[in-house]
């Protein structure tokens, strides 16, 4: 309990970071309502119109702050020089670690939660009559997702960080693999067979923001599997980051 | 609370290396013990040995008895100021050591005697980024002090420090030495050392050249200066030219 609130503590101290999960709301709430807005004013246009995927469109970019998020709490400890009285205070590392990812997976799931759910109602406000149908099967599934999805992809990265220890490396390889990689390359029919088993394309699936399995863009794999993916690599991101951090000297 | 440091056959090679080697002495309570040796001699690297931080290449070192990672809430047995600076710009020095202290369950009482006690109360609420060289020792030796520890380990804790702090300092360890304490300092101020150390520890090289009284290890040279330039004029690494 005691480590908890001690990571807590670092957590709510450094302004920094909890600028992170503000823009982490305004993101998913901001650019949902904007995108839903876009295409209520264009919808002769839109293409595959589908009011949850709209609703939901911001979670693309808040994910990127969720995930500097993670980054920061751990990259700081580094750069700063922290993490040897921290480790000094706490010298079993394992204890400290389960902490550390704790506060940070308890913390994203506080500001995933509500982002999702504000993001879902302002962007079907947006879309006024073209709104999902009240009782649509298909909602609460993808709001259980998103939100089940924003948190593993902060520990995700959480993980990496502590594997790398360096912010700047850490999002020197997340951002591409995040964005880049899988927004861009990934519709390359070549590569999609394989970049669609990277975290952001699961999370895409899980949001239901792909489209599903029938869908052009969509993986060959449903939620449930993508659940199983983003999972994998979250377990192994963490434990990667839990064996440097044992073997290295701090 | 009679805790000693023993080091045995410590050993520490960064890659080719060896900033530690087969260094074997004990620290012990009821007096200051100075820890010197030139520059890159393997002083900070002991001590992150001591505190579980660097993991030995071959020996061991037992703090109160007991390897430092099994110690159950440390700050309670062992303080440590390493380098001031190494704290998040960000955070200020109050919360700091508020999450110091609450990882071992040390209560925010206790956090306002030691941000009093190290001459920080103005400074507390502000961020540890903008410290002054001297403020941020002062942090870390108020992170040191969180615990009531029997065992201080501490580096260069003058550095930086004005003429003010210095004496305090002085006093400071003296008085907890004298409490019963184990206080190990390592330092560059030889005149610092000789009014503040009853006994030394000196290395070079990663080896160690001397472990005795001070008294005895000045004998009958001119200051603690001279018989240190002298012990350690074949241990220096890096020399300045005129
Ligand atoms: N993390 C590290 N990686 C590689 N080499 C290191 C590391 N830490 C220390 N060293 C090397 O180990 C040697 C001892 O360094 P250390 O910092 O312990 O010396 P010191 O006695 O504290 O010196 P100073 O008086 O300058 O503070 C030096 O040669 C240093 O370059
Ligand atoms: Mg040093």
């Amino acid at each position: 309990m005691n480590l908890l609130a001690a990571e807590w503590i670092k957590v709510r101290s450094v302004r920094s970071t909890l600028w992170t999960l503000l823009a982490t709301i305004g993101l998913a709430v901001g650019l949902s309502a904007f995108v839903a807005a876009n295409f209520r004013a264009n919808i002769e246009r839109v293409q595959n119109f589908d009011p949850i995927v709209t609703s939901l469109y911001g979670l693309t970019l808040a994910q990127l702050a969720l995930v500097v998020f993670g980054v920061l709490t751990v990259g700081s400890e580094y750069a700063s020089g922290s993490i040897r009285p921290t480790l000094a205070a706490v010298p079993r590392r394992g204890r400290f670690y389960a902490a550390k990812t704790a506060v940070i997976g308890l913390v994203a799931l506080a500001v995933s939660a509500p982002s999702v759910l504000a993001a879902f109602v302002v962007g079907q406000h947006a879309l006024g009559p073209y709104a999902v149908a009240a009782g649509d099967p298909d909602t609460v599934p993808a709001l259980l997702g998103a939100t089940a999805y924003l948190p593993l992809i902060c520990l995700f990265a959480a993980g990496v960080a502590t594997m790398v220890r360096s912010s700047a490396i850490a999002l020197g390889v997340l951002v591409p693999v995040l964005f880049l990689g899988s927004q861009g390359l990934g519709n390359v029919p070549g590569l999609r067979p394989v970049l669609q088993y990277l975290p952001d394309q699961a999370g895409m699936e899980l949001m239901r923001i792909a489209g599903g399995p029938d869908s052009r863009f969509g993986p060959a794999y449903g939620p449930g599997v993508a659940l199983v993916i983003l999972v994998g690599w979250t377990v192994a991101a963490l434990v990667g980051g839990f064996l440097v951090l044992r073997r290295r000297d701090a | 609370m009679a805790a000693m440091i023993e080091v045995s056959q410590l050993t520490k090679r960064y890659g080719r290396a060896t900033a530690v080697d087969d260094l074997t002495f004990t620290v012990r309570p009821g007096v200051v013990t100075g820890f010197l040796g030139p520059n890159g001699a393997g002083k900070s690297t002991t001590m992150r040995l001591m505190l579980g931080l660097d993991r030995p290449t071959a020996g061991e070192v037992r703090v109160a008895g007991q390897p430092y990672e099994r110690l159950n809430r440390p700050l309670h047995t062992v303080g440590a100021l390493l380098d001031g600076r190494s704290v998040h710009p960000g955070r200020s020095a109050h919360n700091h050591l508020r999450y110091l202290a609450r990882s071992n369950g040390i209560g925010r009482s206790r956090v306002q005697e030691v941000i009093e006690l190290t001459g920080l109360t103005t400074a507390a609420k502000r961020r540890a980024g903008k410290f002054s060289l001297g403020m941020a020792q002062r942090l870390g030796l108020a992170a040191a002090l969180l615990g009531d520890p029997a065992v201080l380990i501490l580096d260069e804790p003058v550095n930086g420090l004005d003429p003010e702090g210095v004496r305090w300092i002085r006093d400071l360890l003296k008085g907890l030495a004298g409490q019963g304490r184990t206080v190990l300092v390592s330092s560059h101020l030889m005149s610092e050392a000789a009014k503040t150390a009853d006994h030394l520890i000196v290395i070079g090289r990663g080896r160690l050249l001397a472990d005795t009284a001070t008294v005895d290890f000045v004998g009958g040279a001119e200051s603690l200066e001279d018989a240190f330039l002298r012990l350690t004029a074949d241990a220096v690494e890096y020399r300045g030219q005129l």
